[in-house]
């Protein structure tokens, strides 16, 4: 299990805790976060589980691949620099204590 | 006390429908009828990840236990709903209670279709809809050798592309002259064939299955309509479905096909609604009447239901899309492309990464995309607007489906 910090659009925080392995994207939708739709189970296919990762976990993440890159392009909130799909971050004791920040629409 | 609102189904619709209505704002009562005895999940990485990686089933609910009750959705778990009456405004239940409903939302659902050829009853011909399915699945996947799908559409090449990977033998038998052929075009079709010829997955169109046979080891023998005979370890069957509409028939509901729904998802009785892939419904675009089998049909139907339940009825007019996940390709398809006249190719086909734009006299109905998100999800908005395409823009040089879509 490792801790992960959802940050709602209004600021509101929400811990949970994750089982390694699981997606970040899994874990929110599963939990009854609002923020976080997730339509195509993770599949890189809706983008609507856009989220802005804290910068001090950004290059602890996987790389951005191809597919992952377009859809960020397409997302409904704007893309930031720290933008990512919550569906391809899996919990892992590498990022431990992650914030992330759920945009203020997904569709 | 009142009953609120009653859903029967607790699959991607039925789970949507609770949620949203709280969203909502509904006040009243929810209950939730769900046939089986784990938390409601969502199936489409049963034909994907969950067969490959050891995922675990909690990986897959839509919501854990607690977040039903925080949002007072009472779920009942292995429950069937027998009967609805009417007159009376309540559904008798497998377990023999009755309860009351103000609305009743059928999301019931569809069930896969059977072979009925010789053979198909074996415990080695598998099907897929359910979670048990994919776990029974999965273990074959993990224990044998060769695999026959029978049925070339999504999720038969899903499963196909997956055993694939996981090296097996696979062969895939479609009745068709070509995959998919009820949901995209030609181009595509001969795409996604050669890309699983490629990775060595056989694929064999215009056959049908004729009979199955089990010799003494447990093996299987698949005869198939050009008299060739296959063997296999075992056969997923992934032939379609029909939906599930017997409740619907029995309480005299207008069904077709599909429990017949109005644009605002109303059945022929105003106290009932249905959802999802039970339901047939007027297509916004043409009018005509469709059903379609997808999440997002699932959800945005639920969600424009919800809204309804609120006190804000708006006609049900989503742009349909879907995907399909198959090794490396990722099949996208916004809008509905079957009734095409004429295709134009963005991209190229041997990069891997093209869209086909689908027209109807002229129309644009829609864009099939390879590998290519961004014309997707530009796609989806064109649709959405109220903005023509032809396919003489479209052949433009340096023509883009997103700059086409921001209005440049
Ligand atoms: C293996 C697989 C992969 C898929 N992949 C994709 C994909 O990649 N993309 C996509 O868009 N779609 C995909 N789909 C389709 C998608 O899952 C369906 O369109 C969606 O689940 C429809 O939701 P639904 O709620 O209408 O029906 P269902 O999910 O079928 O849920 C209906 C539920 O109601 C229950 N029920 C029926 N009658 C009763 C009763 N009388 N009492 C109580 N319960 C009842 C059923 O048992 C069922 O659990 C896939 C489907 C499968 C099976
Ligand atoms: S859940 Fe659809 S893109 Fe992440």
């Amino acid at each position: 299990m490792i801790k992960v910090t959802y940050v709602a659009s209004d600021g509101t925080k929400t811990d949970v805790e994750v089982h390694e392995g699981n997606s970040l994207m899994h874990a929110a939708v599963a939990n009854g976060l609002d923020g976080i739709i997730g339509e195509c189970g993770g599949s890189a296919m809706c983008a609507t589980c856009h989220v802005y990762v804290d910068e001090a976990f950004a290059d602890r993440l996987p790389p951005i691949d191809d597919m992952e890159e377009e859809m960020l392009e397409c997302t409904a909130s704007e893309r930031r620099k720290t933008s990512r799909l919550s569906c391809q971050i899996e919990a892992s004791s590498e990022i431990d204590g992650i914030v992330v920040s759920m945009p203020e629409t997904q569709i | 006390m009142s009953g609120g609102v009653v859903i029967v189904g607790a699959g991607q619709a039925g789970v949507q429908t609770a949620f949203s209505l709280r969203q909502a704002g509904y006040a009243d009562a929810i209950t939730l009828i769900h046939d089986e005895a784990v938390l409601p999940y969502q199936r489409p990485p049963l034909s994907k990840s969950f067969l490959k990686e050891q995922q675990d089933e909690e990986a897959l609910a839509f919501r854990h236990r607690d977040v039903y009750d925080d949002h007072q959705i009472s779920l009942l778990l292995e429950e069937r709903v027998l009967q609805i009456d009417r007159p009376n405004k309540n559904i008798r239940l497998a377990t023999g209670s009755h309860l009351a409903y103000d609305h009743l939302v059928l999301a019931c659902g569809a069930s896969n279709n059977r072979l009925s050829i010789p053979g198909a009853e074996l415990p080695q011909v598998l099907d897929l809809r359910f979670l048990d399915e994919a776990i029974t699945l999965r273990q074959a996947l993990a224990n044998a050798k060769r695999l026959i799908v029978i049925g070339g559409g999504f999720i038969g090449l899903e499963v196909a592309a997956t055993a694939n990977q996981l090296g097996l033998s696979v062969t895939v038998l479609e009745a068709a002259d070509r995959l998919m052929a009820r949901v995209v075009s030609p181009e595509i079709s001969g795409y996604v064939l050669s890309r699983h010829s490629a990775e060595g997955i056989k694929v064999h169109l215009n056959a049908m299955a004729t009979n199955i046979q089990e010799n003494k080891e447990g093996q299987l023998t698949v005869s198939i309509s050009s008299g060739e005979e296959l063997s296999a370890d075992f056969i997923l069957v992934s032939v379609g479905v029909h939906p599930n509409t017997e409740l619907a028939e029995e309480a005299g509901l207008e069904t077709d096909d599909g429990i017949l729904v109005d644009e605002f998802l109303t059945t022929s009785d105003p106290d009932i609604s249905a959802v999802g892939d039970c339901a047939r419904f007027p297509f916004a675009f043409d009018t005509s009447l469709i059903r379609l089998e997808s999440v997002q049909n699932a959800v945005d139907q639920a969600r424009c239901l919800a809204e309804k339940l609120t006190g804000n009825p708006t006609p049900f007019q989503a742009v349909p899309w879907f995907w399909s996940d198959q090794a490396d390709v990722k099949l996208q398809i916004a809008g509905l492309t079957p009734t095409a006249d004429q295709t134009h190719i963005l991209g190229d086909l041997e990069s891997g990464k093209f869209s086909v734009c689908c027209f109807n006299e002229g129309v644009f109905i829609g864009t099939e995309s390879i590998n290519s998100p961004a014309d997707h999800m530009a796609s989806r908005r064109i649709l959405a607007s109220n903005r023509t395409l032809s396919p003489t823009e479209a052949g433009k040089d340096g023509f883009t489906l997103k700059a086409f879509a921001s209005g440049q």
